[in-house]
């Protein structure tokens, strides 16, 4: 499958990159959806020997493709907030040296990294590479409510109601990008919406 | 000088208004008939006497009531207030220099008295006098950036520094031009200030990252920015702008006068001591456009300036919409003679409006 080339965008937008297989005795890698074409392309029976790899299918069926590489150890969790008590206890133990591949959406590679970095391993630990669904996790900036997997703009708040424009400001520490009242200056007047990179 | 301190509100029935002294001192950004971005940074030390630009944090007769003002904002969203947890060392930091500043440049509303550790600060205007242990929160009823920033006007960013970058790790941000530091903050320089049109693709950000790196501890510095608001509304914040945008639509030829103001923000830049943060206070001053044009100067110069200003700045300014009534407006107070350089209002010298 191609992968979708974001447009040249503002400077809190994040980019992301490519995997690769990195040096270390230890690697985590989480592969939601179409994530796991990204790590069926690095993947080496050496690599995959050390590695502990979590798949989040969302409504994709990679498993037996994935176990079939066998990794040290293997996790299929049904939704991101599913698996997050474990990703959470991988990270507790991770040494210094572990590397770990995060592949899938924005809003699922955004969550986990920022996992990653509160035990404490350095950015440069972590590798990216957007797969699938372009959709964004949006954060409401009245009511600070998230929504997830948003594909149109504008679009409704699932917390507040209001009717929000998708912008391209991206805060790393919410995982999210932004999203403000699209008809604030003339109450009622929402335009039809679109996909968001139509 | 004794203020006076006005009574006054920036929200609903909005009774905001500027004495003849708050207009004459107005700091009017545009140093000439045109604008466009720059560094405009020079250093913050003094300035003509009874200026804004007088004393390190200005004091005038908005204080008492925009700090009724700020306080009213915090109740209804607490967020706005925010400090990450390795930035407590430069609150501290930041509340020495302001009551230090304060107790020096206003000894007639600001006292501070320091005994070691124990320090007494009272603060006539707000009726506040007490004594605390410095660098101990447990004695503070906010946090320190807090507890000082409710008495203090402006917005205060406090950047911290590290990798040769400033990351907005701390604030008080309550006047604001529409941006959100719930949503910034523990964003980098570039990454802060991302939304903001051509500034990037002219080097604009490079530049002043590289200035505010090296500002030395007793050497701050200052800068001028602007935008525009309906009704002399402080918050201004995208928290709620679901609220405040539709106040943009009520402009009218009628009411432009007194309801369209110029939003002045007086950026100054000091460095800490013992953090090596940067607080970067955003002070904000409002003028209706009647106010501005009882000086000659200002009149032309800010017709001149909103006719020129590129679309894509009134855009993210967010007055294209307002843009052609204002100019009906300001067109009158524009007889086309020259305007004498800086921003300094010049009416002993400029002549008066031919029109």
């Amino acid at each position: 499958m191609s992968k979708f080339e974001f447009p040249k965008s503002i400077a809190s937008r994040p980019v992301w990159g490519t995997l690769e297989v990195r040096q270390g005795e230890h690697h985590l890698m989480i592969a939601e959806a179409e994530g796991a074409e990204a790590v069926l392309d690095i993947a080496t029976s050496d690599l995959m020997a050390k590695t502990h790899l979590i798949y989040i299918p969302k409504g994709t069926d990679y498993s037996e493709k994935l176990q079939a590489l066998n990794p040290a150890q293997f996790y299929e969790g049904p939704s991101y907030e599913a698996a997050l008590q474990r990703i959470r206890r991988v990270l507790e133990d991770a040494h210094m040296g572990l590397q770990v591949y995060l592949t899938g959406t924005e809003g699922m590679m955004g969550q986990a990294m920022n996992e990653v970095m509160a035990v404490g391993l350095p950015h440069t630990a972590i590798q990216t590479e957007h797969r699938g669904s372009t959709a964004r996790r949006m954060q409401c900036v009245h009511c600070k409510g998230i929504t997830e997997d948003v594909e149109i703009d504008p679009f409704v708040c699932s917390h507040c109601g209001l009717n929000l424009f998708v912008r391209d400001h991206y805060s790393r520490r919410l995982a999210a990008y932004q999203g403000v009242r699209v008809d604030a200056e003339d109450h009622g007047n929402v335009p039809e919406p679109k996909g968001i990179y139509e | 000088m004794t203020i006076q301190f006005n009574d006054e509100s920036f929200r609903d029935d909005y009774t905001f208004h500027n004495s003849d002294w708050a207009i004459k001192r107005f700091p009017f950004p545009f140093h000439e008939d045109s604008y466009m971005y720059s560094v405009n940074m020079e250093q913050h030390r003094g300035g003509p006497e009874g200026s804004v630009y007088e004393m390190r944090f200005d004091v005038d007769e908005h204080y008492v009531s925009e700090m009724k003002d700020r306080a009213i904002v915090l109740d209804q969203d607490p967020l706005r207030c925010q400090s990450l947890p390795h930035m407590t060392l430069a609150g501290w930091d930041l509340l020495e220099l302001i009551m230090v500043s304060k107790s020096e440049d206003y000894p007639d509303l600001f006292e501070l008295h320091r005994n070691g550790n124990q320090w007494r600060w009272i603060n006539k205007p707000l009726g506040i006098d007490h004594s605390f242990t410095f660098m101990d929160e447990t004695t503070l009823p906010y946090g320190p950036m807090e507890y000082i920033t409710r008495q203090a006007q402006g917005d205060f960013a406090v950047l911290d520094q590290r990798d040769e970058m400033l990351w907005m790790d701390a604030g008080m941000v309550t006047t604001q031009a529409d941006w959100s530091l719930d949503f910034d903050i523990g964003m980098n320089f570039f990454e802060w200030h991302a939304p903001v049109p051509k500034a990037h693709e002219m080097g604009i950000f490079q530049r002043a990252l590289k200035f505010l790196l090296n500002i030395q501890q007793g050497a701050p510095a200052r800068r001028l920015n602007w935008t525009m608001t309906v009704n002399p509304l402080l918050d201004t914040s995208p928290e709620n702008y679901h609220k405040w945008g539709i106040q943009k639509t009520t402009l009218t030829p009628e009411n432009i006068a007194h309801k369209q103001h110029l939003r002045v923000e007086l950026q100054t830049f000091f460095r800490l001591p013992r953090s090596n943060a940067l607080v970067f206070p955003i002070r904000c001053y409002l003028c209706s456009f009647q106010d501005l044009m009882t000086v000659p100067k200002w009149g032309r110069r800010l017709h001149r300036v909103i006719r020129d200003l590129p679309v894509e700045l009134a855009t993210y300014k967010g007055f294209i919409d307002n843009r052609p009534m204002m100019l009906d407006y300001l067109s009158q107070f524009d007889d086309g003679l020259p305007t004498s350089p800086g921003i300094w209002p010049d009416l002993e010298t400029e002549p008066p409006l031919s029109k």
